[in-house]
């Protein structure tokens, strides 16, 4: 059931009000903080201040003996015996021999008051023996690096390479040496890129509740309560079902809150303090030191292309620290480097290494950002040697529907041809440009994701619909929902109500990531609406002494199909409400899969920038956002998603990064040092809808939340490079840096 | 923690006099309650000027001169038409510290009295050669505001002493002040360097100048060799180049987080030259 014609539908596209807009204006949404609960306690948690150190002895005695302190936790209070991923995230929430970042977790406390309970953490000695440490990725690679662990490298780890690497990915298509033959000119440079951290407003926050019992309860300000159930319950050697999780108003995530970091702290201190809350919010300068910011990448890419701009053959090679444990998203990054180009030849080769910085977590379309801006560098600094219109080249080498990928698999239908088309058409690609000014121009491009979905939807007596979906609403999916479900049964907007409900009453569902929600949960919502309409024809059938075949759906009520069917007057959704304990009892649909037809999202990005040669201040003028969203279910959230990346990838691109210092401690902990942009910093973000509808889903979305974040990183480059001359190679592109690269171009 | 709520300054001084604890004055609160709130500091008293007669005040005096209240916040510093006529750069300084909610509190007297380096008010208060009246338990002095800060956090007044009010030396014909700063971002930012420049004309030349620089030492530094070389001068491209090598010369700056010292060492150059410009045109009355 395609609807493919924009204009058959009512509600898709338009632009309602969002249902959670007014608690949110009003301060009446509650987030992560705003919980409590009868009986209260507040944790804290104990940090380490070294990168990399074994833990000696830990002595708890003297905030134990403060009255209102009622419970220490550390890692003896956890099970043993855990092995892989399980094992990371338990060693992550929680230090056991080693300390292995400035910031893990090497105890915690609850106590009746917040006070009390910081008071308290201060009072519980840390013992440590400090260890050599590693955190520039490069470092940790070389021969004489500290090993952060030992036998933590999987089997895809070649032999000989240090410890530290811990996965190895190898890939690529085509005769690599012929195709750099044929080429006119080959190059190939070294890219690097800085950890970035999401930057959500809303910091970490849980209140949780555990029995004696192994029973427990937790509302979390996270992006999938699934999730948080099943890894809590692991590290806790818990049985996932007796953990019900609700998840509260969430303040961003950006993929950084679809994992754990102090949520089983929560649990182990409530067991042992006789199953009361505890209540745990994370210092802004404790989600910078402990959450999951996104890898560090050093990057070596090679291409060969002909004088007319043809792309012959192109090799990869990235090497990625995702703090102490694997999982930088190097493999990700490798399948996304090429995906915008049709490219005869190509090798990827990738190192996922371990350093002592925190753990790394998803950030918007993890790996793609650094990826695109190795790749789309080069390509820009080759256009510019041979003289050739940028987007002309992308053109030239677009990748196409239903053919074979950069990284394998065939695509579907794609929009990268009318993204690109409708980038060379829009009017700021001709506004003229001063002097010290510089267009860059770049593309991204994100998978997408389908994943665990369940949804269901209840009939009211009134003929109002209430929707039940397990993916926190981040972008304003709750109106998306509402207006599919309503498109679906053909009843107004306002008649649907979308609640975000807790692990017990709906299937398993993943998280709000991957882009997933409007498609997955979306797709989801319309199948639970058909089985609804289908029950609702059933009753009307019945009514009518008719079969139900020989009824159907239209304006929010059962018709006779035709003639044949017989004359009766059409049953609406109100009146099969009102009726329905008289006919067969509640009224309700549902929908259970991981849905398939997900649908690829690439996005080209314009942006102007201005540098002043005497301080390398870099100032964004212009910036133009275009990327296929397949069908936009509410345009306005899809234009904040297309601004919201470019916002975060012009922030990584000039400023954002983590900084250590010798000892291996972060030294910009706080908003003032870690300088993601300010609004005063931006121009008002152009943006361009493409709409190639995807076929995989009822009304044609593909997921629009990732792919922005990765054009950013290099336009900014590549426009700073035309404004300037000098190409920036080491993001970011701090004032500092550019006006001593500015320097040395002009002595040499 | 103890609040108190003087009346006159004599009884702030005593109250702080008497204090065997940590104290801190309440001028805004936009650095002592965000200290407090990241648990920098615990004070034992707090002295809350505001409620003292004269505070939110500013008063152009019979000389032209003018004194400005300990509490009157950027905000309206910044909707004094008579006070930003004359010093448009100690408003500009002041009003670059936060954001809207923020200069609805912030003072001259706490961004001083804070003793950041990077203090954004203090340069230019500096260059006009601003004097605080200070009260102590022993009497009244007077003190140039160059000479309150000593070092990082730490200004020059001892056990029970205040500033009750700052005096600005009338502008007289022919003046102009600047300031100016560098950071990455436009706002909510603190200064990698700032730079300050205040003078007056005779004709088209510079008749006198004051350069202060923050940001590049433990403290504001005024440079009076900057100075030397625009004085006498039209502020030709010479004068300025001049004047931008010793400044980059003198500066102290160190090497961290928020900017190296090579490049703390440039912009000082380079902001000093464009101040001096700004504060020149803005004396012609071109600006
Ligand atoms: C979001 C934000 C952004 C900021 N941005 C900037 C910026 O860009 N640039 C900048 O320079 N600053 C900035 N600040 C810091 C701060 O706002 C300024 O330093 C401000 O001017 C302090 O003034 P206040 O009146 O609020 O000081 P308060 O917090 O009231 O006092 C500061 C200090 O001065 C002392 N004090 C107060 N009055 C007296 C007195 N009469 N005599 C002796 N000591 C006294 C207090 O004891 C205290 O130690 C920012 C602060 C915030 C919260």
């Amino acid at each position: 059931m395609a609807k493919d014609t924009a204009n058959e539908l009512r509600i898709v596209g338009t632009r309602p009000d969002r249902p959670d807009g007014l608690d949110k204006v009003t301060g009446r949404a509650r987030y992560g903080a705003d919980i409590s609960a009868a009986g209260l306690l507040h944790g804290a948690v104990v940090r380490s201040p070294h990168a990399h150190a074994r833990i000696v002895k830990i002595d708890a005695s003297k905030a134990l003996a403060l009255s209102g302190v009622k419970a220490v936790v550390t890692r003896a209070d956890f099970p043993t015996g855990l092995t892989g991923e399980a094992w990371d995230l338990q060693e992550n929430t929680m230090a056991g021999e080693r300390a292995l970042y400035d910031g893990h977790a090497v105890a915690a406390v609850a106590a009746t008051s917040a006070q009390l309970a910081r008071d308290a953490a201060k009072l519980i000695e840390v013992e440590y023996e400090i260890l050599p440490h590693v955190t520039d990725v490069d470092a940790a690679m070389a021969p004489d690096a500290p090993i952060i662990r030992e036998g933590a490298a999987d089997h895809s780890v070649p032999e000989g390479l240090h410890p530290n690497v811990v996965r190895y990915i190898e890939f690529g298509h085509g005769d690599l040496e012929a195709g750099f033959a044929q080429a006119d000119i080959v190059r190939e440079h070294q890219y690097k890129t800085e950890a970035a951290h999401q930057g959500y407003i809303e910091p970490h926050a849980c209140m949780g509740q555990m029995g004696a019992d192994g029973k427990g309860e937790m509302w979390v300000c996270t992006q999938g309560h699934w999730f948080i159930r099943k890894m809590c319950t692991q590290v806790l050697g818990l049985d996932a079902s007796q953990l019900r999780v609700t998840p509260s108003e969430i303040g961003g995530g950006f993929g950084g809150k679809t994992t754990i970091f102090m949520e089983p702290l929560s649990l182990a201190l409530s067991r042992k303090a006789g199953g009361r809350p505890v209540k745990i919010v994370m210092s802004r300068s404790e989600v910078l030191r402990a959450t999951g910011p996104t890898a560090s990448a050093s990057m070596d890419v090679k291409i060969g292309m002909t004088k007319d701009g043809k792309i012959t053959a192109g090799s990869a090679t990235f090497r990625m620290q995702g703090g102490a444990f694997a999982g930088a998203p190097v493999d990700m990054a490798l399948y996304c480097a090429f995906a915008a180009y049709k490219v005869p030849a190509l090798q990827h080769v990738g190192y996922d290494v371990l350093a002592n910085r925190p753990k790394a977590a998803a950030y918007r379309a993890p790996g793609s950002p650094m990826a695109a801006f190795a790749v789309e560098s080069l390509v820009d600094e080759m256009c510019t040697e041979l003289g050739l219109d940028p987007l002309e080249v992308r053109v030239k080498n677009a990748a196409q529907s239903h053919e074979t990928s950069s990284f394998g698999p065939k695509f579907g239908v794609i929009g990268l041809n009318e993204t690109l088309a409708a980038t060379q058409a829009h009017p700021n690609l001709s506004v003229p440009l001063g002097p010290n000014q510089g267009r860059g121009i770049a593309s991204g491009f994100w998978f997408n994701h389908g994943g665990d979905t369940s949804v269901s939807m209840a009939l009211g007596e009134d003929g109002t619909v209430t929707v039940s979906i397990g993916t926190p609403d981040i972008g304003g999916s709750r109106a998306s929902m509402a207006m599919m479900a309503a498109e679906t049964l053909q009843i107004p907007y306002d008649n649907v109500r979308v609640n975000i409900v807790e692990t017990g009453a709906l299937g398993v569902n993943e998280p709000t990531h991957g882009s997933r929600a409007t498609f997955a949960t979306g797709k989801a919502t319309v199948e639970a609406a058909q089985s609804m309409i289908v029950e609702m024809c059933k009753r009307a059938a019945a009514k009518w002494g008719i079969e139900p075949e020989a009824v159907e759906w239209r304006d929010g009520a059962a018709h006779p199909a035709g003639p044949n069917a017989g004359e009766y007057p059409p049953m609406t959704i109100g009146e099969i409400g009102a009726a329905m304990s008289n006919t067969g009892g509640p009224i309700a649909g549902h929908h259970e899969s991981v849905p398939a037809g997900v649908g690829e999202s690439f996005g080209t990005h314009v942006v102007d920038v201005e540098v002043d040669p005497e301080t390398g201040r870099t100032t964004i003028l212009r910036y133009l956002v275009v990327q296929d969203a397949g069908r936009a279910i509410h345009p306005a959230y899809v234009e904040g998603q297309y601004q919201g990346g470019a916002v975060q990838g012009i922030g990584w691109a000039l400023n954002e990064e983590y900084v250590y210092d010798d000892m291996g401690r972060l030294q910009n902990p706080v908003f003032l040092d870690y300088r993601v942009p300010v609004a005063s910093d931006l121009p008002m973000i152009d943006t361009v809808i493409v709409e190639v509808p995807n076929p995989g889903h009822p009304y044609g979305v593909r997921g629009v939340g990732e792919t922005g974040i990765a054009p950013p990183l290099p336009a900014v480059a590549n426009a700073v490079a035309a404004a300037t001359g000098v190409r920036m190679r080491h993001l970011p592109i701090t004032p500092s840096k550019l006006l001593s690269a500015i320097k040395a171009s002009k002595n040499g | 923690m103890k609040y108190h709520c003087p009346k006159t300054f004599a009884d702030a001084a005593q109250i702080a006099a008497d204090a065997t604890g940590v104290i801190r004055y309440l001028a805004g609160g936009t650095d002592v309650l965000v200290q407090m709130r990241a648990g920098m500091v615990t004070p034992d008293d707090m002295i809350d000027l505001k409620h003292i007669p004269g505070v939110k005040e500013i008063v152009q005096n019979a000389d032209g001169s003018w004194t400005i209240g300990v509490a009157v916040a950027g905000a309206e510093l910044g909707a004094h038409a008579g006070f930003c006529a004359d010093y448009p750069g100690i408003v500009e300084g002041l009003e670059l510290v936060g954001s809207t909610q923020v200069q609805g509190r912030a003072t001259l007297t706490g961004n001083l009295c804070n003793g950041s380096p990077a203090a954004d008010s203090v340069p230019a208060m500096i260059a006009a050669g601003a004097v605080a009246h200070v009260v102590g338990p022993n009497g009244a002095r007077d003190v140039a505001v160059a000479d309150i800060p000593v070092g990082p956090g730490k200004t020059s007044l001892t056990k029970g002493e205040l500033i009750s009010a700052f005096t600005i030396p009338a502008r007289g014909a022919q003046g102009g002040d600047a300031y100016l700063r560098f950071t990455p971002r436009t706002e909510m930012d603190i200064a990698v360097v700032g730079c300050a420049v205040n003078l007056t004309l005779d004709g088209d030349r510079v008749a006198s100048a004051r350069v202060a620089m923050g940001a590049v030492a433990p403290t504001v530094i005024v440079m009076d060799q900057a100075a030397d070389a625009i004085i006498g001068t039209t502020l030709d491209p010479q004068a300025l180049d001049t004047m931008a090598t010793i400044v980059s010369g003198a500066v102290k700056p160190i090497s961290d987080k928020r900017g190296t010292a090579e490049f703390r060492t440039d912009i000082a150059g380079v902001l000093a030259k464009r101040a001096a410009k700004i504060a020149y045109d803005r004396a012609k009355g071109t600006k």
